[in-house]
């Protein structure tokens, strides 16, 4: 490539970058793989499993994983990998969906006290203050008490509970921007503030969110099991993945794999996603101005 | 970081050379023939410096003069072992009065810097810790080196920031370098690598983020460590900087020395055409209406690519009675602009110099209304300006443009050049998407940039192309007047030539005016017509350029031209200058 200007080429440190950044690793490339996976699962689970989660089978009580029950079954019989695979409807609708509340308040909170500084900032701060000071159980009892346990339940619960971190980033990353030096320069070539906010501030304020919201469905499908392990989420007999964690728990030192083979759903799938994430991070990071 | 596997290549020579040649005719502090240093592994290796060879006594200097990216900061961290695991360093001879320094391992450096070898680093913002006081900074090498106990070199210390000239040292030692100006920072830090009373004193760009006063008193301080014996060798971009310390200079460029003679040879006949074209390019007294770089004069683009916007025949801007305050975060109110009045005829140069914290910027950002005045008024084309509401405002904002001293954070991180022209030239009615980017086109080539600049981002272009965009951006609404704050300050000499005379260009072609904003005397002297000299934000001189600059009244203006540092030609050109107050 040559750069005829009356430049000498300095500086090309841009072109050289990424480079090593972009390669796919296997690690990440597996990663993929799982995602890609559970969302087939959570789409069409019929294409990975013939069988059917809710049916019982009393013959087949609490097998251990075998040939014909790859994950084991149930304390009524059920095929636990079946379960598994159905399961992960709800949990990703879970992850998904809380994070995406969790960042539409964050960027509405975020947002208007990075804009708006001085008392709307305090007043919004202190507001976020107040979220972070909540345990997430206390927040989800509420919840779980008001509406009764269900996905939705769960949903409102985790994403209001990780609002408050979100739009802290928000807010900083809004102010960042907001006195950078391009929108300085936008206003001085004289664009309305509205157009400023929607070209500049609020695209590159984003930015870095991509990468954090990626870690945060596998994050929230994490605490979402944590719920639901102590009895405060989906109900039975949903396969939803903390679901099956807290009906395995009376047969924990009876049948492992009923706490084994969900837990390692939850761990492969937030672990892949963490992956994926990081790696996204990297290249965003590598390929842009600080 | 892994440690570098690749064994260093040995030669005879290095063997030979590490104690038996000791016949040479004067005994050289610093021997250094054929230094190589590369970087990177296998797969990427790039050679940095190639070929350097240079030797030094004990009180003299060597100047390495190069732009950036000539490989001198890299000769100068050779010299203290401090190139980082994945470099190598190969030489012929790289001797420290007597003892080769080829192969020294971690511990071995460690006890040479600092003792043998101070090292004066460029940012003291960034070199010093900021949450240890200064004192103690200075005292490290003391400990490290194991010289005396903690109640002596406490003693030192306070003696070492005497030495360099900071006033109430018992106070400043027990600071941190936040609560210290630059030129203080800076000083701490040459105490610091004097500490231990090295021989060899190298200085990386010791005065580059100074103010010209600051810079002459560090200027007559590295001159006494030279007096009092030391070897110093000054790495610096600025030919001015160094003419006044070096005995010898070498000209680097592109990792070799292309010229290396004495102070004198280089400075009255420079012999390589590159040592001709650094000194080409510097911008000063008398190079005003000379062209500083090489480039081709470009004729008649300008008028119908960027047809000027309607302007009438008085002034294009009237600055009147200007004011403004800040709070301080001890909430005391700062005047940072004090009744500051100014008037800008169009065509027309008018240049701001100053200090930093003069309040010349934050003029700049009223006259573009970017920052309210507490009191007075800038009528902009004769008609009100800083008054109005920001609405009102906003359709005439395209009569007055900026271009500032960073380009990088001035564009979207998002965007590609095409984008960043396409949206300076909203607002603008075009037939047609193709009319729009044919625009784009004249633009990019009234500032001597390619069409396959178009799809680049900001981060791939060099920092002159940048700030090319950067002017091309503000000249694409067809403004009266371009507001420049240190369009320049971030650039080599050579690029830094090249912009100025684009600017000289576009204003002959175009007729805009400049208000224009620089620390740089010499910079200031060459763009201006007429000057404005700005300190502690009130106007201490104003006048034609060459009248402030060369005779000037007040007694601020005349410290300020005193104390910068002018190319010194020969041992008989040197002038009777004061020395700067401490």
């Amino acid at each position: 490539m040559s750069v005829a200007t009356a430049d000498p080429p300095v500086l090309r440190r841009g072109l050289e970058l990424p480079r090593a950044a972009t390669l796919l690793r296997p690690g990440v490339i597996l990663a993929g793989l799982v995602v890609a996976f559970f969302v087939v699962a959570a789409i069409a689970p019929a294409l990975l499993s013939s069988g059917d989660p809710d049916k019982i089978n009393l013959d087949a009580v609490l097998q251990p994983p075998a040939i014909d029950h790859v994950f084991g079954t149930d304390q009524s019989g059920r095929d636990l990998y079946t379960r598994v695979i159905y399961g992960a409807r709800e949990s990703l609708l879970i992850g998904f969906g809380a994070t995406a509340l969790a960042m539409v308040l964050a960027i509405a909170l975020g947002g208007v006290a990075g804009l708006a500084g001085g008392v709307v900032d305090g007043v919004v701060n202190r507001g976020i203050e107040v979220l972070f000071a909540f345990p997430v159980l206390m927040l989800a009892l509420l919840f779980v008490a008001v509406f009764g346990p269900s996905v939705r339940t769960e949903i409102i619960a985790v994403g209001i509970s990780s609002a408050p971190g979100y739009a802290r980033m928000i807010r900083g990353q809004v102010m960042a921007v907001r006195d950078s030096g391009y929108v300085e320069a936008a206003r001085a070539l004289g664009h309305p503030y509205g157009r400023v906010v929607g070209v500049h501030i609020f695209p590159n304020a984003m930015r870095p969110l991509v990468v954090v919201a990626t870690l945060g469905v596998g994050q929230s499908i994490v605490w979402a099991s944590g719920l639901a392990f102590l009895g405060l989420g989906v109900p039975p007999p949903s396969p939803e993945w903390g679901a099956l964690l807290d009906a395995g728990r009376d047969y924990i030192t009876k049948a492992w794999w009923l706490e084994v083979m969900p837990g390692l759903a939850i761990v492969l799938f937030a672990l892949s996603l963490t992956t994926i994430g990081r790696w996204l991070q990297r290249r965003l990071e590598g390929g842009t101005a600080r | 970081m892994t440690p570098d596997l690749i064994p260093l290549p040995v030669r005879p020579s290095e063997i030979v050379g590490a104690g038996a040649d000791q016949d040479g005719p004067v005994a050289d502090l610093l021997r250094v023939e054929n230094l190589n240093v590369g970087f990177g592994d296998r797969h990427r290796y790039r050679e940095i410096v190639r070929d350097v060879s240079f030797s030094l006594r004990a009180g003299e200097c060597l100047a390495i003069v190069g732009e950036s990216g000539s490989g001198k900061s890299v000769t100068a961290r050779t010299l203290v072992g401090l190139t980082g695991d994945r470099s190598r360093v190969r030489a012929d001879r790289l001797e420290l009065a007597g003892r080769s320094l080829l192969g020294l391992g971690d511990r071995q450096w460690r006890r040479l810097r600092g003792k043998d070898v101070g090292f004066v680093l460029q940012d003291a913002l960034v070199s010093l810790d900021q949450l240890r006081p200064v004192g103690k900074e200075i005292a490290e090498p003391l400990r490290l080196h194991g010289w005396g106990s903690r109640g002596t070199r406490q003693e030192k210390v306070i003696e070492l920031l005497r030495e360099v000239g900071v006033p109430e040292p018992e106070m400043r030692a027990r600071q941190r370098p936040y609560e210290l100006s630059g030129g203080l920072r800076q000083r701490a830090l040459i105490a610091a690598a004097i500490a231990m009373g090295p021989r060899l004193v190298i200085a990386d760009e010791p005065t580059t983020a100074l103010d010209v006063t600051i810079q002459a008193q560090i200027l007559d301080l590295l001159e006494r460590t030279k007096e009092q014996g030391k070897a110093l060798i000054l790495i610096s971009h600025d030919l001015a900087v160094v003419s006044r310390l070096a005995d010898s200079v070498a000209v680097m460029n592109g990792g070799e020395i292309v010229e290396h003679g004495t102070a004198a040879e280089i400075f009255s006949n420079p012999r390589h055409p590159y040592t001709r074209q650094l000194l080409d390019a510097i911008p000063s007294a008398h190079s005003r209406g000379t062209r500083l770089s090489r480039t081709v004069v470009r004729t008649g683009l300008g008028s119908s690519v960027v047809p000027l916007a309607p302007r009438g025949e008085g002034p294009v801007i009237e600055a009147e009675g200007l004011v403004k305050r800040y709070r301080g975060p001890d909430g005391v109110d700062r005047t940072v602009v004090d009744d500051v009045s100014f008037s800008l005829a169009p065509g027309e140069t008018l240049g701001i110099v100053g200090e930093s914290g003069s309040g010349k910027t934050t003029t700049a950002r009223i006259a573009l209304a970017l920052v309210a005045p507490d009191a007075g008024e800038v009528r902009l084309n004769g008609e009100a300006w800083s008054g109005l509401s920001e609405r009102r405002r906003r359709a005439r904002r395209r009569q007055i443009a900026v271009v500032y001293q960073d380009p990088l954070s001035s564009f979207d991180p998002r965007w590609n050049v095409e984008r960043i022209l396409a949206d300076a030239l909203d607002g603008e009615e075009y037939g047609s998407r193709a009319a729009k980017r044919a625009r784009i086109g004249e633009l990019l080539e009234l500032v001597g940039l390619e069409p396959e600049h178009r799809a680049r981002g900001p981060l791939q272009l060099s920092g002159g192309q940048r700030q090319r965009v950067a002017i091309a951006r503000a000249l694409a609404p067809r403004p009266a007047v371009v507001v420049c704050d240190e369009p320049v300050s971030a650039l080599d000499v050579s690029i830094q030539a090249q912009v100025l005379d684009l600017l000289c260009d576009l204003q002959d072609e175009l007729g805009v005016s400049y208000l224009f904003i620089s620390h740089d005397l010499g910079v200031i002297h060459h763009m201006s017509d007429r000057i404005l000299v700005m300190c502690d934000g009130r106007l201490i001189e104003e006048g034609e350029a060459d009248r402030v600059l060369t005779r000037p009244r007040e007694e601020y203006t005349k410290r300020l031209v005193a104390s910068l540092p002018q190319l010194e030609l020969g041992p008989d050109a040197t002038p009777d200058r004061p020395q700067a107050v401490a």
